[in-house]
C-alpha cells in the first residue's frame, strides 16, 4: 500500500483502487487543461501572453505527470504516465467537464482558468496537509503555482470585465457559458473526502473567491441554476473525444514504440 | 562635431570594443542593426509556429513538456531581441507592424512545414544548429546589447540542439517507421538549412558593410562550411543519408565539398513563394487582429483605474 491517506483526519480509509482513481482524476484535470492551453501557443493577443499561456500549460502538465506517475505506482501493473495519458479511452478519462471546454476567445480561456485556479488554490492547500507525504509534496509544489496562476487569470478577468464594452460583453458571455461547470469542481465522492479532507466543504470558499473577482470585474453570476456533472464518472461533453484523438494520435498510430 | 563622433565610433570598432545605445553611431549602422535584430526577433516569433504545430500531438508527456518549453524559449528570445532593438530608438509595435506588413523579413526556414514528428528533432538539430553557428559569430558583434543577447540565446539554443539530436537518436534506434520518418525529415530540411546562411558572399547585399562595422564577423560561405563540417559526422552517427550526391570529404582542403545550392528556390522563398509564407504571416496577423479587443481592454482598464485613483486622492 503506497502512502496511507489521512485516516486520522477523516476517520476514513481508502484502498489502492480508490487512491488510484483519485490521483488519475486530478491528473486528468491537469492534462486536459494543459492540452487546451497548449493550443494557444503562437495565437495569444500579445507576446507576453504567449509566454504566460505556455507556462500555464507546462505547470499543469507537470502536475499531471507527477500524479500519473504516482498513480501508476499505486496501480502496480507496470504501467507509466504515458500509458495512462495516451492509452485510455474517452470514457476512462475522469477529468471534470470545465477543463475540456474549448478555449473560445481569450475571455473564455481566462474565465475557465480563473474558475479552475480558484478551485486548485483550495484543493492543493488541503492536499498539502494530508498524511500521504508523496501526495502532500506534489500538492505543496502545485499550490505555489496555483497562486501565480490565480493572480494572472483573476487579473485578466477583472481587466476584461471592467475594460471596454466589447470585452465586458465577451467576458460576461464566457461566465454564462462556463458557470454550469463549476459546481462539479466541489462534487466529491467518498474517496475524495477520505484523501482530501473533505474538499466538498470548501465550495462556499470557492464561491466567495470567484464572486469577489466577478464583482470587481463588474460581471454577474447567471440566474440559471442548472449545473452539469459527470466528468469523474467518464460522462463527458462532446469536446473531449476530439481533444484525445489529437493528443493520442501518435501512440495510437504507432503502438508500442519508444519516443 | 560629426567628424569627432565618427572618429570615436571608428576607434571603438577598430579596438574591438562595443558600441552602446547612448553612443553616437552612423545612421546606416543604426538602420542595419534595426533591420537585422528586428528580423532576428521576427524569426523567433514565426519560428514558434512550425514547432507549435506538434505540441498537441507530441508522442509522450515528456516530449510534450520539452516542446512547450522550447517554443516558450523562442518567444522569450523574441521578446529579448525586440528589447535589444528598442535600444536603437524603434518600438516593438513598429517592428511588429513591419513584420505584418511584409516589409520586414524573417528567416525563410520557417516557411517550410513540419510534416512528421522527426521534424521536431531535425529543427533542433539542423535549424538551431545552423542558427547557433551564425549566433556564436554574432555574440562578438560590435553592438553591445545585440552581442550580449546572443550570448544568452546561444546557451539556450545549444540546449535545444542537443535535445533535437537526442530525439533523433531515439528514433534512429527505433522501428523502421521511425527511421523512415527521420530520413524523410533530413531529406526535406537539409538544403533549406544550408540556405539559412544566406547567399554566396559575392551575392550578399548587406555583407560588406556589416563586416566593416563588425556586426558580422564571418562570411556566409565560411559559416556554411563550418556547419556542414560539423553536421556530416552527426548524420553518419545517426545512420542518416544526407541528400547530396556531391558530398565528399576533401582531404586537401580539410573540409567537406558539397553540391550546388538551388538558389532559385532560395530566392522564391525570400520573395514569398515558399511552401507556407502566406500561412505563417496570415496566422500571425490573425492572432494579432483577434487579440486587438484584449489589448484595448487592458488599456481601457488601466485608464479607468488611473482615473479612479486620481479621484480618490482628490477627494481624500
Amino acid at each position: 500500500m503506497a502512502g496511507l491517506p489521512t485516516a486520522e483526519l477523516t476517520g476514513q480509509t481508502v484502498d489502492d483502487e480508490g487512491l488510484f482513481r483519485f490521483l488519475v482524476g486530478h491528473a486528468d484535470d491537469n492534462l486536459v487543461l494543459a492540452q487546451r492551453l497548449g493550443e494557444w501557443v503562437s495565437r495569444a493577443p500579445e507576446l507576453e501572453e504567449d509566454l504566460a499561456l505556455a507556462n500555464l500549460a507546462l505547470d499543469h502538465l507537470g502536475q499531471a505527470r507527477a500524479l500519473f506517475t504516482y498513480a501508476a505506482e499505486v496501480q502496480g501493473e507496470g504501467k507509466d504516465e504515458d500509458d495512462l495519458a495516451f492509452l485510455r479511452t474517452e470514457q476512462e478519462f475522469t477529468n471534470k467537464l470545465l477543463v475540456e471546454q474549448p478555449n473560445g476567445d481569450f475571455a473564455q480561456t481566462m474565465v475557465r482558468q480563473m474558475f479552475f485556479d480558484a478551485y486548485q488554490l483550495i484543493l492543493w492547500e488541503q492536499l498539502s496537509e494530508v498524511a500521504d507525504s508523496r501526495l502532500a509534496g506534489i500538492a505543496a509544489k502545485a499550490n505555489k503555482e496555483a497562486t501565480y496562476h490565480f493572480r494572472h487569470s483573476s487579473g485578466w478577468v477583472v481587466r476584461l470585465g471592467d475594460g471596454t464594452d466589447e470585452s465586458h460583453r465577451r467576458t460576461q458571455r464566457a461566465v454564462e457559458r462556463l458557470w454550469r461547470f463549476t459546481a462539479e469542481l466541489f462534487e466529491s465522492g467518498e474517496v475524495d473526502a477520505a484523501i482530501g479532507r473533505g474538499i466538498a466543504d470548501q465550495a462556499e470558499r470557492w464561491l466567495s473567491i470567484a464572486e469577489g473577482v466577478l464583482d470587481e470585474a463588474t460581471l454577474t453570476i447567471p440566474d440559471d441554476p442548472f449545473q452539469r456533472s459527470g466528468g469523474r464518472a467518464g460522462a463527458h461533453t462532446e469536446h473531449l473525444g476530439h481533444l484525445l484523438s489529437e493528443m493520442q494520435w501518435m501512440q495510437r498510430t504507432y503502438p508500442g514504440l519508444e519516443w | 562635431m560629426a567628424l569627432q563622433d565618427q572618429a570615436e565610433f571608428d576607434a571603438v570598432i577598430a579596438a574591438d570594443d562595443k558600441i552602446e545605445p547612448t553612443d553616437w553611431m552612423p545612421d546606416g549602422y543604426r538602420k542595419t542593426l534595426i533591420r537585422q535584430i528586428g528580423q532576428h526577433a521576427h524569426s523567433e516569433i514565426i519560428g514558434m509556429q512550425p514547432e507549435g504545430n506538434w505540441i498537441s500531438r507530441a508522442p509522450t508527456l515528456h516530449r510534450k513538456a520539452i516542446l512547450i518549453a522550447k517554443v516558450q524559449d523562442e518567444g522569450g528570445h523574441g521578446l529579448y531581441l525586440y528589447s535589444a532593438a528598442e535600444t536603437l530608438g524603434v518600438t516593438r509595435d513598429q517592428l511588429v507592424a513591419a513584420l505584418h506588413a511584409g516589409s520586414h523579413k524573417y528567416s525563410s526556414i520557417f516557411n517550410y512545414p513540419t510534416l512528421n514528428w522527426a521534424d521536431i528533432g531535425t529543427i533542433g538539430w539542423l535549424v538551431d544548429g545552423a542558427a547557433i553557428t551564425n549566433q556564436v559569430m554574432l555574440s562578438r558583434s560590435s553592438y553591445g546589447p545585440y552581442s550580449r543577447a546572443m550570448v544568452r540565446i546561444c546557451k539556450e539554443e545549444s540546449f535545444h540542439q542537443r535535445q533535437g539530436y537526442e530525439l533523433l537518436i531515439r528514433l534512429c534506434e527505433g522501428s523502421s517507421e521511425q527511421k523512415a520518418m527521420s530520413q524523410d525529415s533530413i531529406d526535406r530540411w537539409w538544403w533549406p538549412a544550408l540556405m539559412m546562411f544566406g547567399p554566396h558572399d559575392s551575392d550578399s547585399t548587406h555583407s560588406a558593410e556589416s563586416t566593416a562595422w563588425k556586426i558580422k564577423r564571418v562570411s556566409n560561405d565560411d559559416l556554411r562550411q563550418q556547419f556542414v563540417d560539423a553536421t556530416v559526422p552527426q548524420a553518419d552517427y545517426l545512420g542518416l543519408h544526407i541528400p547530396d550526391p556531391d558530398l565528399v570529404w576533401n582531404e586537401e582542403r580539410g573540409h567537406y565539398d558539397f553540391g550546388p545550392i538551388d538558389w532559385e528556390e532560395f530566392w522564391q522563398v525570400v520573395k514569398g513563394n515558399g511552401p507556407l509564407n502566406r500561412e505563417r504571416l496570415d496566422h500571425k496577423r490573425a492572432a494579432w487582429d483577434d487579440g486587438a479587443w484584449v489589448r484595448e481592454a487592458a488599456v481601457a482598464h488601466a485608464e479607468k483605474q488611473a482615473a479612479r485613483e486620481f479621484e480618490s486622492r482628490r477627494t481624500a
